[in-house]
């Protein structure tokens, strides 16, 4: 049998991902972006490497995914990862009153943790605030966003994948029924368009899954873009990741990386997702709750703000409260329509599944017997991306 | 309601190898907005072919690096307060010193390749030193490199402009960085094309956006192969 060919569009997490899978597999694939490598929400993270305890309470099948996937992405990507942990810490009463759940949630999604007391929480970061009174520590960690994803392209290329990047998908190619066979796409590089033919397309377009979708004739993809503001600044004050002890609400979390930190995060809606302004008031409150968790930051100098909208998949409820896992959908099954398959939703932490996932769906659609092989093997250096040449397909 | 600023951003465009050209883009802008948001901007709102670089928005990737009124920026941290005024201009090109993708993005491989043929490391212990001195801190933990690897130093730098031979700021910093002057690296460095055509004109350590302040770290490399010819001189068989 021919080598299947796949068209992946997006190189976010989830794209890259992906490609590694499918090339990885045996599959031809070829990557098309409109921008250049992980420059929509996946870049814009604060490259927080989730435990899973975030989501022990009230999401606990993203937790268990988490805490699975952040295990697997210390082996195979150790290369953009501080594996340093992260404390999350109470403040106040009701942070103490959430103290006990939280520990319960935790260990029912095997999450390990380890409680310190005050004084040994402030020896192992002396900037927190004094008005501690519990630290538990998880494993957290922190990942480069881009070297992340490079690491997944380099591999993907590896095995033969081919990137195009700068290259805007603006429709699709269909046969006389309404199924997808290819899609059309302007180079922006060169100012022209090209069409190219797939056996499927898969839409890695997190975000802008809907929009994409739309395009291929199913109006119905339940995604709801959430953005987010953080804020960095200019010192590392912590060496761990540090989270409130508490529901997940605003500014709830400092990520140190390099010599920065980052604070994050807000949760709103927004209609236009090519750009969403941060607002003056959303980097106050950060600031804010940033300096509740380390005070020290009142007096340390802004580095950067800026937004990034997650792909959270609408199960009817609002904001915080809308779940982390992911959804691959099969537009066979919905709209009757062949040929195209949407992941989207789910964590930075979680790319790997998220695209083990998808590449078993089109490994089924296209009857073609190949295992996942992604869980073992470490991803080559991410600055081979530049060095290995894209495969004429 | 903060006050806007009416910005005229002057972008360099090139297509496809053909004729370079200025674009003007007038813009009602928060001047607390950065440049790469404008850029963003432009992109999102009028002119959809623009090809620019970036990813994280926050100064960690290295990805986002122009020339902002002549002098290399992290675009992504520039305030547009910072380099014009209202009713001002901005002038964004690519940076110097590397062949040109499309508009404002550049074809960085060589430097990637470099940084990896050096060993430079992006992952290591906290403590590690620079110019400044040892980090402080317990323990095994790791942190990210300071590098980006952006490009900024390798554009600003007046060697770097008259030779891509040249293996450039980053990379000489990023075999500073990996410590050991193992056989290969030092055939890199220690060459016509390595540490000894600096100039010390420490434009790198000028532009450098991350504390990696290379041209301290070329000095200190410098320091390095001087003790490595006289240890291997005097262990000669």
């Amino acid at each position: 049998m021919d080598k299947p060919h796949v068209i992946v569009i997006g190189a976010g997490f989830t794209g890259v991902a992906v490609a590694y899978d499918l090339a990885k597999r045996g599959m031809d694939v070829t990557v098309l972006e409109r921008g250049p490598i992980a420059n929509g929400t996946s870049g814009r993270t604060h490259g927080l490497l989730h435990s899973g305890a975030r989501y022990a309470v009230d999401d606990q099948e993203s937790a268990i995914e988490c805490i699975d996937e952040n295990t697997i992405l210390r082996k195979i990507a150790a290369q953009v990862i501080e594996p340093n942990g992260g404390l999350f810490v109470g403040i106040d009463d009701s942070d103490m009153n959430y103290r006990d759940k939280f520990i319960e949630g935790c260990q029912e999604c095997h999450i390990p943790l380890e409680e310190y007391k005050p004084e040994i929480a402030l020896r192992l970061e002396p900037e927190l605030t004094k008005k501690i009174r519990t630290a538990i520590l998880v494993p957290d960690g922190t990942f480069d966003p881009l070297r992340l994803a490079l690491a997944f392209a380099a591999s993907a290329k590896f095995h033969g994948a081919k990137f195009r990047l700068f290259c805007e998908v603006t429709g699709f190619l269909f046969d006389g029924l309404g199924n997808v066979t290819g899609v059309k796409f302007s180079d922006r590089t060169k100012g022209k368009m090209e069409e190219l033919s797939a056996d499927i397309v898969v839409s890695a377009t997190g975000s802008w899954c809907g929009e994409v979708a739309e395009m291929a004739g199913d109006p119905n993809i339940p995604i709801r873009p959430t953005p987010g503001v953080m804020v960095t600044y200019d010192q590392r004050l912590c060496q761990r990741v540090i989270n409130r002890l508490n529901e997940p609400g605003d500014g709830d979390i400092i990520v140190p990386q390099r010599q920065m930190i980052t604070v994050g995060t807000t949760s709103f809606e927004a209609d236009n997702l090519d750009y969403i302004p941060v607002t003056e008031q959303q980097v106050n409150l950060m600031y804010h709750r940033g300096c509740e968790l380390i005070p020290s930051i009142a007096n340390t100098r802004e580095r950067g703000a800026f937004m990034a909208s997650r792909p959270l998949v609408d199960s009817g409820l609002k904001g915080r409260s809308l779940a982390r896992t992911f959804k691959c959908f099969d537009h066979k099954v919905s709209q009757n329509i062949d040929g195209l398959v949407t992941i989207t939703g789910g964590k930075a932490t979680t790319l790997r599944l998220m695209a083990e996932k998808t590449v078993d769906l089109v490994c089924q659609k296209l009857s073609f017997p190949a295992a996942c092989e992604t869980i073992e093997t470490p991803l080559i250096s991410y600055r081979q991306y530049f060095s290995i040449p894209n495969e004429v397909n | 309601m903060v006050d806007l600023w009416h910005v005229t951003f002057e972008v360099f465009r090139q297509k496809d190898n053909q004729k370079s050209h200025f674009n003007f883009f007038e813009l009602d802008i928060n001047p607390d907005e950065y440049v790469l948001d404008g850029i963003e901007r432009i992109w999102a709102f009028t002119d959809r072919t623009l090809v620019f670089s970036h990813a994280c928005h926050h100064s960690t990737c290295g990805a986002c690096g122009m020339l902002v009124n002549g002098v290399e920026k992290l675009t992504c941290i520039t305030s547009i307060r910072d380099v014009t005024r209202d009713g001002g201009k901005i002038r964004i090109e690519p940076l110097r010193n590397f062949p040109i993708i499309s508009d404002l993005s550049v074809d960085m491989s060589s430097l990637y390749s470099r940084m990896e043929a050096v060993g430079h490391q992006p992952i290591l212990p906290i403590q590690e030193e620079d110019s400044k001195g040892k980090v402080k801190s317990e323990g095994d933990l790791l942190r990210l490199a300071d590098c980006i690897e952006c490009g900024l130093c390798i554009s600003a730098c007046p060697i770097a402009l008259t030779t891509s031979n040249y293996i450039g700021p980053a990379v000489l910093a990023g075999a500073q960085q990996h410590g050991e002057l193992t056989p290969c690296i030092l055939e890199l460095v220690n060459s016509e094309n390595g540490a000894w055509r600096c100039h010390s004109a420490y434009e790198c350590t000028e532009v450098c956006p991350s504390n990696v302040d290379p041209a301290w770290r070329i000095m200190e490399l410098r320091r390095k192969i001087i003790a490595n010819r006289f240890s291997s001189f005097f262990t000669r068989k």
